[in-house]
């Protein structure tokens, strides 16, 4: 490997070739300022267009600044990161991309976590020289995800996320010059493209170009409305990853500071989204070995590999791209609706509340759940199963509105019996872990044996796609598993090409599984964070008593008083659904 | 960018069909894909963006993106009469821009755009190698010289009935 010697502010650094001078630099220290530039290393994704030129240096005898991010560095480079050319430059720049962005940073939805706020702050700029037009372009509302291109800066980061990553393609950059924004083709809006709401533009906005649809006021109001029982149900991924917004480190743990403080701000029932992750596990696991063991007894009827269906990105996915393969996922719905069904049920029914005066709200790392409560399939008469659903942030905001001292509080319980949940309905959070919980449950089912160790090591891990073998009694079982749609494509066209080798595959759209959603805490680029959540994950999986779902007391109490048993007609009614060939629905849009 | 809705006739599918195929289906030929495509229809409607871009396996909103960032292509079928005014240095400095304004004002139609009769439609273009005679001005392939704002009129009324 060849090493090169270059000088940065004076400072002498030996990196290999082909290092760019923005890594260089960062051997040193030194972290250059840069809007557009993001490295998420553990997914290999590195993006580095050059465009927003706030990155600009001074390399000793180039006649132009170069941009730190795209330029390699060479033997006896002298760079010098901040002179005042190059200060003057990097502000002049700044002060261009000001001048073409709406004042409002007092009411903008990302005013404290904005990288372009900061950046003034940074660079101290205190007035914007240049005047001239501004671009107006019309908000674009989806039920998920608000486009707000005014407020674009052209960094492009979400267009690789969306191209790249998640080979869904529905954001390109269009027109040249003044007029260039990223949007969908055609300028339609995101409701009318082939767009998932998985939220992984919005998760990487350095902006409020692209935010999710807010309902903390619509919550505030609930919580206000005396006829009104609300109850509130929290995703496994949450509790890993709301610390961060209090000023903890990634990796913290908040699941009973979460309960206290949604009892504080006045939720009815505090609930948790991992008992219906055992209830998912439940059906879906049932659904599994259903069609495994007649695939043993030779049916060749039997569709096979059959596929997770708990993320509302993914769902939306093999509706557009591969609706001839529908009948390959579970039937299962999301943790999110199971619950929605069967607390206006079940536990409307105990409690002798009317379903009209129950609010179900859940608190999701997720931008797509927003769209997926709106999906009509999931309400009864018009009313959903789950009214609206808000996102770790929006959590983390209500709670600093109210005032809560979050850091102070006690850790407290999930109220019962919809707060009962085993480790093996935490681990949905992240990736491998629904099809984890899952073999946890279906090899006892199966072999009627002990499992003797919990933990299916093979399926754990960060790489964009996994499998593992698993010994259910002498056979064997093939897991894959992928997070990132792009990922998913990859072991979709395997499947689509006869050539798949896996038994059962679990798919997430986001990078990590749930814990990386387009919903949680910023991450700014950097991919340590979410690996520092899947720790915590596992850490809460592994202090739980019970493990398996199938010995979640208060799940078998809901089969014994009111489901029957896993597959039965009502549990197909509450908790089951059926899939929309979207590709058809676009054409008939348009 | 304003466009028009078309339905494809199968037979025009085939056609960008195999344009694509003599490209290769690269999505690298994206640009000779296009240009040829809009020989054959004289304009890109999104339904002919979303053949070729099934047809070399890209993303509809990638092409769309280099649809909008060249000028050569065009989302409208032009006009019978493409007008093309010339607003290179020479002809801009000699006054291409009034030419321009009063094409628009005639017409009624901003750059880019057609009629609503689909007779004329205006574009600008960057010189056409005639600068002793700017401004000028094109219709179709005919040549007009040193036009002046008053002399629009009278190119136009050449075509008065012609159709």
């Amino acid at each position: 490997m060849e090493l090169i010697k270059l000088t940065i502010d004076n400072r002498t650094v030996e990196v290999e070739k082909g290092t760019t001078i923005f890594h260089a630099a960062k051997k040193l220290d030194i972290t250059i300022p840069t809007l557009c530039y993001m490295n998420l290393k553990d997914l290999n994704i590195e993006h580095k267009p050059g465009g927003c030129r706030i990155c600009v240096v001074e390399v000793e005898g180039r006649r132009n600044l170069a941009p730190a991010c795209a330029t390699e560095c060479f033997e006896g480079m002298d760079v010098k990161t901040h002179s005042v050319r190059v200060l003057n430059a990097r502000r002049t720049v700044l002060e261009l991309i000001i001048s073409d962005h709406p004042f409002d940073c007092l009411i903008c939805a990302k005013s404290g976590k904005c990288d372009l706020q900061d950046m003034a702050v940074k660079l101290g700029v205190r007035d914007i020289p240049f005047q001239g037009e501004k671009s107006t372009y019309k908000p674009d509302y989806s039920p998920a995800i608000i486009r707000d291109i005014d407020k674009c800066i052209m960094c492009r980061r979400c267009e690789t996320m969306c191209n790249d990553f998640q080979t869904v393609g529905v954001l390109s950059g269009i027109h040249r010059g003044f007029e260039a924004v990223v949007a969908p083709a055609f300028e339609r809006d995101l409701d009318h493209s082939e767009c998932t709401y998985c939220g992984q533009c919005v998760a990487v906005c350095p902006t409020a170009a692209l935010t999710e649809v807010d309902h903390t006021q619509q919550l505030i109001n609930d919580l206000s409305n005396p006829n009104k029982t609300v109850v509130v149900q929290t995703a496994p991924a949450v509790r890993a990853a709301l610390g961060e917004e209090f000023g903890m480190e990634p990796g913290t743990l908040v699941t009973g500071k979460m309960v206290a403080a949604l009892r504080q701000l006045g939720f009815h029932f505090v609930f948790d989204t991992d008992f219906a992750a055992d209830l998912t596990i439940m059906e879906e696991g049932t659904e599994m070995l259903d069609r495994l063991t007649r695939h043993l007894e030779g049916d060749k009827e039997v569709k096979l590999p059959i596929l997770t269906s708990c993320c509302p990105g993914w769902v939306n996915f093999f509706e557009y791209y591969y609706p001839d393969m529908m009948d390959i996922p579970s039937t299962a719905r999301s943790p999110q609706q199971m619950f929605g069904a069967i607390a206006k049920t079940y536990f409307a029914e105990k409690q002798k509340i009317d379903r009209k005066d129950m609010v179900v709200v859940s608190i999701m790392p997720c931008v797509a759940k927003k769209y997926e409560c709106t999906r009509e399939e999931f309400a009864t008469d018009g009313s959903p199963d789950v009214d609206y659903s808000i996102s770790t942030r929006e959590l983390a905001s209500l709670i600093k509105q109210a005032n809560i001292n979050f850091n102070l509080l006690p850790d407290e319980d999930f109220d019962k019996p919809m707060g009962e949940s085993t480790g093996a309905a935490v681990i949905f959070g992240t990736t491998g872990g629904v099809i984890e919980a899952a073999a946890r449950t279906a090899y006892e089912l199966h072999t009627g044996k002990s499992l003797e160790k919990v933990d299916f090591e093979a399926l754990r891990g960060f790489e964009g796609i996994r499998s593992a073998t698993v010994d259910f009694n002498g056979v064997d079982i093939n897991i894959g598993i992928a997070h990132g749609l792009g990922n998913a494509r990859k072991l979709l066209d395997e499947v689509k090409a006869g050539k798949s080798k896996y038994h059962a595959i679990e798919i997430m759209a986001c990078p990590g599984g749930c814990i990386g959603g387009g919903g949680q805490p910023l991450h700014h680029g950097d991919s340590s964070i979410i690996k520092a959540r899947a720790k915590a994950i596992y850490a809460e999986d592994k202090g739980k008593k019970l493990r398996k779902s199938h010995e979640n007391p208060d799940i078998i109490k809901l089969y014994d008083e009111y489901l029957g048993k896993p597959g039965s007609e009502l549990a197909h009614k509450l908790l089951h659904t059926h899939y929309f060939d979207k590709k058809a629905k676009q054409v008939l849009l348009d | 960018m304003t466009s028009i809705k078309v339905k494809l006739k199968e037979s025009d599918v085939q056609k960008l069909k195999e344009v694509a195929k003599s490209f290769n289906n690269e999505a690298g030929e994206l640009i000779n894909v296009l240009h040829k495509a809009q020989e054959i229809f004289g304009y890109l409607p999104a339904e002919v963006q979303e053949v070729v871009a099934q047809e070399l396996t890209i993303p509809v909103a990638k092409v769309y993106g280099v649809v909008t960032f060249y000028s050569f292509f065009t989302m409208l079928p032009r006009g019978r009469f493409p007008i093309s005014i010339c607003t290179g240095t020479a002809c801009y400095v000699r006054g291409a821009e009034k030419v321009l304004d009063e094409f628009k004002r005639i017409l009624k139609v901003p750059v880019g755009e057609t009629t609503a009769d689909g007779k004329f439609s205006i574009t600008c273009l960057r010189c056409v190698g005639a600068c002793g005679l700017a401004p000028v001005v094109m219709v179709g392939d005919k040549t007009y010289g040193r036009v002046t704002t008053d002399g629009v009129k009278e190119i136009l009324k050449e075509y008065e009935n012609e159709d």
